[in-house]
């Protein structure tokens, strides 16, 4: 059995190791958690061509440099803009993977040909962050075992990224099933105001700045059950997005629910963004998610799809090999590629 | 009929009361356990609250109209829901391990023994789960004893901490800030990560709680 030893020589903060989720379990107070992104992350895993349960790592705004120390396996990696772009390619003992971030989003997956030894919890890999359930956090010093390790060489090559998403795009939403915890103009003071995202931004969710959203009592409301994308309201007024770590039911009103789909969206902003909202009704809200559902299917058709030529691959594979270098060599390399920017550290 | 609000693209919360109480409660899991048998197309899951429920669906499969439509038309029946389970959990009132009970006692105006006694005297109900996994609201404790939660919360309150507000105790299953009072502490696990179905409380259960020393808690 081939194995591939990484080491951590570098992570950021809330970096963890993510499937596709945990489903099933929120009435035992258990999210799905999984990825932020979960197109970046599916790209990722057909990208190197995984099962659709396998394990990847979410890699945050912090950034992660690994290097092997024994074996080789391929990678992919998908998310946002991140140096290097979307792409699959090989790392060999000696090798090192720098993912930084780039000119846009706040997660990037990566994905390995073979299975990441990590544990898991209710047979899902997907970690829930505050209690570290499932495949765990990726901190700097881990030693990262993958089993069953593979070179895909017909996978090798740079893949087209979705285009940045529009940021002055409205989010959309379905109104609160709580309108009557607020004062009479909340919605439209939450639909009509542009607000900013904070850097209270982790798994759980997003802090926003801007207009507060007035409520009708300071008193708390029998706790009730939140959903990914779940808008709630502090006592200061102050709205938050709920994200894939959620927790399953709270006793903060809430204004509105953004769809799930549109939650990858707002996940990969970054602080500082500025958001707006939209209601949508129902019917819209489905036929929305399933016009979707339908790019996200013709999208990883795409990456799914065999590869180029040789002699496109090699092309290609000059365009990313900046992000993987022998680590005597890096710097020339990146000379070379002019990928310069990349290489602070 | 009951009031259904439709929440983001693949839920619908279903309400059956205005207050959570033991009512409103029995109507919540006669409507979870109807749902679970009828098999509705595309539901995912269910979430059971205090005074809600959330069902949640795949809106490739099925939409809010539809899910909606198939819940109204259950007939729940609150005298036929399974019988409850009651637990035993084991609890140690050793005043090191919480240091609430005296500050409990006198915000109360009673000895501590009686703050113990009303803590061992109540018959709690699994109400729901939430915040994190494994942390199930347990309502019914005694007047005597209700508290609103401290002003602010206080770190690192270690797992297994039995923790009380109002009507309400938990049993803490990470360390973590809370601004509940800490009254007791156990080893009982409301998670046993080794089973397929490691959640030893199912919504609807009942717990008693059941006095040990510091010796047999071996902390």
């Amino acid at each position: 059995m081939a194995v591939a030893v990484l080491k951590v020589v570098a992570a950021g903060p809330l970096i963890t190791v993510q499937n596709a989720g945990r489903f099933g379990h929120m009435r035992y107070g258990v999210p799905a958690s999984g990825p932020m992104d979960r197109l970046a992350f599916a790209a990722a895993q057909v990208m190197i061509a995984n099962r659709a349960a396998a394990a990847a790592i979410e890699v945050s705004l912090g950034g992660l440099v690994l290097e092997c120390v024994e074996g080789e396996v391929s990678y992919a990696q998908a998310g946002g803009g991140f140096a290097g772009g979307w792409h699959v390619a090989t790392l060999r003992a000696g090798d090192r993977l720098r993912v930084q971030a780039g000119t846009w989003g706040s997660w990037c997956y990566l994905a390995f040909a073979g299975d990441l030894a990590r544990p898991k919890w209710l047979d899902s890999f997907a970690t829930h962050a505050i209690s570290g359930l499932g495949g765990g956090a990726v901190r700097t010093g881990d030693v990262l075992r993958i089993e069953n390790a593979e070179v895909r060489s017909a996978r090798e090559g740079s893949y087209d990224a979705p285009p940045q998403p529009d940021q002055t795009a409205p989010v959309l939403v379905t109104p609160s099933p709580q309108g009557r915890h607020f004062a009479d103009d909340a919605a439209d003071v939450f639909l009509g105001s542009t607000y900013k995202l904070t850097d209270a931004f982790d798994r759980m969710g997003v802090r926003l700045d801007g207009p507060s959203v007035g409520l009708n009592e300071a008193l708390g409301i029998p706790s009730e059950p939140i959903v990914r994308g779940s808008v709630q309201v502090a006592g200061d007024g102050v709205p938050t997005v709920l994200l894939a770590d959620h927790q399953t039911t709270g006793g903060y009103p809430k204004i509105a629910t953004v769809l799930s789909c549109e939650t990858d969206r707002v996940a990969q902003m970054r602080s500082g963004a500025q958001v707006s909202f939209q209601a949508v009704t129902p019917e819209a809200a489905v036929a929305y998610a399933r016009t979707v559902a339908e790019a996200r299917v013709s999208f990883l058709d795409a990456c799914a799809a065999p590869r180029a030529s040789l002699d496109e691959k090699l092309m290609q594979m000059n365009l990313i090999s900046g992000a993987v270098a022998g680590s005597e060599n890096w710097s020339r390399e990146l000379a070379n590629f002019g990928l310069r920017n990349f290489t602070r550290e | 009929m009951m009031k259904a609000t439709s929440v983001g693209e693949g839920a619908v919360l279903f309400q059956l009361g205005e207050v959570a109480d033991e009512q409103t409660h029995a109507a919540i899991c006669a409507l979870d356990e109807a749902i679970a048998a009828a098999d509705i197309n595309g539901v995912v899951e269910v979430v059971p609250a205090l005074i809600n429920l959330l069902v949640a669906f795949d809106p490739i499969q099925t939409d809010h109209g539809a899910v909606t439509a198939a819940v109204q038309a259950l007939k729940p029946d609150v005298a036929a829901i399974r019988t409850p389970q009651v637990h035993r959990v084991p609890v140690c009132y050793d005043p090191e391990l919480c240091p609430d009970l005296l500050e409990v006692a006198k915000l109360t105006n009673q000895s501590v023994d009686a703050v113990i006694a009303a803590h061992l005297g109540s018959e709690m109900r699994v109400e729901m789960y939430g915040f994190s996994p494994g942390y199930a609201y347990l309502r019914g404790l005694p007047q005597s004893i209700h508290l609103p939660r401290k002003p602010a919360a206080v770190r690192d309150i270690p797992k297994g901490s039995i923790i009380i507000s109002g009507a309400q105790s938990l049993i803490t299953t990470l360390t973590m800030p809370t601004g509940w009072w800490v009254i007791g502490r156990s080893g009982f696990d409301v998670i046993e990560s080794d089973a397929p179905d490691p959640f030893v409380f199912k919504v609807g259960d009942r717990v008693v709680y059941e006095r040990i020393s510091r010796a047999e808690l071996g902390v």
